[in-house]
């Protein structure tokens, strides 16, 4: 399968600090990469690295190659609003705008000029659907996104990436605060989802990247110790620190 | 000797009631002061016809124009500067030794005296700028007297809007200008309109800028170059050329009626927009 996102010997600094440790890594067509680490060991920080929200921060500082279909997201030429639109992020904790669901689903197209109520009213339901939400809301779209519930909250997050029909997903623990079934009905959400966009699934969950994940990367403080298939990540792990990890001897 | 807890309680509370009970009081004994011996005099004659006799009899007509043209310019012009100042010195500028000088002069200029800034403008717009005593030279100086407060308050309601909301914008591919628009402002405006209120408040009371830049004409303005006379001038003429004290507190009870209306639509109307988004 082709490579959609290429990463080599990519180093992040905070504040002159670094963070990752010269990160290679490809991410595949149509996978779910999952990645999984401890608390503290950049995994966000690689995550916002792709979709360049890091550098929103201060003392941001990176080295080496972040590529998308070839092209350097790093480069003066690339347009960061344009490459957020195909590179969506849900956060870790659910953050609805304060608006209602419908205009949070909408938020990102409008602000690509698609103005076409009939349009935007498909576009609500498509990614509300795939989002697994649009039951639960389908008759109170004008409600604040501030009044669902935490579970609900997450999809409705999802769904406003998805509205957007972006190339990338990166999803940044989006069940650690979350409830088993909506745990479940996000995890059913990605599985239908890799067939059309390329994800990659931060979680603090090693179980939830062996149910959900066709390949696994461990990072631990700031260094890609190993990634592969799930299988053989989770079976027959190469290195000692990531057996030792997903059984549970630490982190 | 120590003080129990308890005691200390009672203490606090008592004295935390009783400031708050002579405010009140205070507030109410004004109003009540000036509406009584001003609402006998109020009539709709009284808010309609013009002044007699230097507005020894009469009614005020012309001074209510001033009074609403001239806070009117001063907030056509207040409000966007301001509100662009502060979008810019929160959202486009990074927190600098420069921005803090910056809201430290703003602060400064937010406390100097009135008639500073009256002062100001009779040397500025009256005379270096030749627009002598007129509705534009009295706006714009009412415009740079309240620029600070509307800075400042704008300033803070911008930064208590949560940092997170601009970065779920931004991730969903909105430039910065449009996360402004379509977040930061919408949830700042309570804090805005507070700014405003209390701007518009200040320049339909204040009397010691507009006199000197304004001048105090009876006549009805026929453009923004005449001179003209607004309420609390009207009022501070009638009461020290002790003209008609009775007219004085006509003119003060109307001047009071206006600025809670104004305030009362102006909250009804935040709270509608409020409602309204969610
Ligand atoms: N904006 C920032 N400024 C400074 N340091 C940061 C910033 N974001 C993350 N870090 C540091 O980078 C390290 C990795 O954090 P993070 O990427 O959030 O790890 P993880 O997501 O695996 O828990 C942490 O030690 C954190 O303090
Ligand atoms: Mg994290």
């Amino acid at each position: 399968m082709a490579n959609k996102i290429e990463i080599e010997n990519f180093s992040v600094y905070w504040n002159a600090e670094r963070y990752l440790n010269s990160i290679s890594l490809e991410v595949k067509m149509n996978e779910i990469l999952g990645i999984i680490g401890p608390s503290g060991s950049g995994k966000t920080t690689f995550l916002r690295s792709i979709n360049r929200m890091n550098e929103l921060e201060t003392g941001f500082k990176h080295e080496g190659l972040l590529s998308m279909d070839g092209n350097d997201i790093y480069s003066p030429d690339t347009d960061v609003v344009l490459l957020r639109k195909k590179i969506g992020i849900v956060f870790a904790m659910p953050v609805p705008l304060p608006m209602s669901i419908y205009e949070n689903v909408v938020y990102g197209v409008r602000l690509s000029g698609i103005r076409n109520k009939q349009k935007l009213d498909e576009l609500v339901e498509r990614s509300l659907t795939e989002a697994y939400l649009w039951n639960e809301v389908k008759d109170r779209l004008n409600i604040s996104g501030l009044r669902l519930s935490g579970g609900q909250q997450q999809r409705l997050c999802l769904a406003r990436v998805l509205a957007m029909e972006p190339e990338v997903i990166l999803l940044d623990e989006p069940t650690s605060g979350l409830d088993p079934i909506s745990t479940a009905k996000i995890e059913d959400a990605l599985n239908e989802l890799k067939s059309k966009y390329t994800i990659i699934l931060v979680t603090n969950n090693t179980k939830q990247a062996a149910r959900v994940a066709d390949r696994t990367g461990f990072f631990l403080m700031g260094d890609l110790i190993e990634i592969g298939d799930t299988r053989k990540v989770f079976t027959s792990p190469v290195k000692k620190e990531t057996d030792d990890y997903i059984t549970g001897r630490f982190g | 000797m120590i003080i129990s807890p308890k005691n200390m309680q009672r203490g606090v509370v008592s004295i935390l009631t009783a400031a708050t009970a002579i405010t009140v009081l205070i507030l109410i004994f004004i109003i009540f002061f000036i509406l009584e011996k001003g609402l006998p005099v109020l009539s709709l004659n009284f808010l309609t016809t013009n002044p007699q006799d230097m507005g020894k009899s009469g009614g005020i007509f012309p001074t209510i124009i001033g009074t609403i043209l001239l806070p009117a310019i001063a907030l056509l012009i207040a409000i966007p500067l301001g509100i662009f100042t502060s979008v810019y010195l929160c959202e486009y500028t990074k927190e600098t030794i420069i921005t803090k000088i910056i809201r430290f002069a703003t602060d400064c200029l937010a406390g100097i005296p009135s008639i500073i800034f009256g002062l100001f403008g009779y040397i500025f717009f009256v005379n270096t700028l030749e627009m002598g005593w007129s509705i534009l030279s009295g706006g714009l100086t009412l415009a740079v007297m309240v620029l600070p407060t509307i800075i400042r308050t704008s300033e803070e309601a911008i930064r208590s809007v949560p940092q997170i909301y601009r970065q779920v914008s931004f991730s969903l591919g909105a430039s910065r200008w449009q996360t402004v628009k379509k977040v930061v402002l919408p949830n700042a405006l309570p804090g805005i309109v507070t700014g405003v209120m209390l701007s518009i408040g200040r320049s339909i009371g204040e009397t010691a800028a507009v006199i000197f830049t304004a001048g105090s004409s009876l006549r009805i303005p026929t453009s923004l170059f005449d001179s003209v006379r607004t309420m609390s001038v009207h009022f501070y003429i009638l009461a020290r050329e002790g003209l008609s004290n009775q007219n004085a507190y006509g003119t003060a009870a109307a001047l009071i009626i206006a600025v809670l209306i104004i305030n009362i639509l102006a909250y009804w109307t935040m709270h509608r927009f409020i409602a309204k988004r969610n």
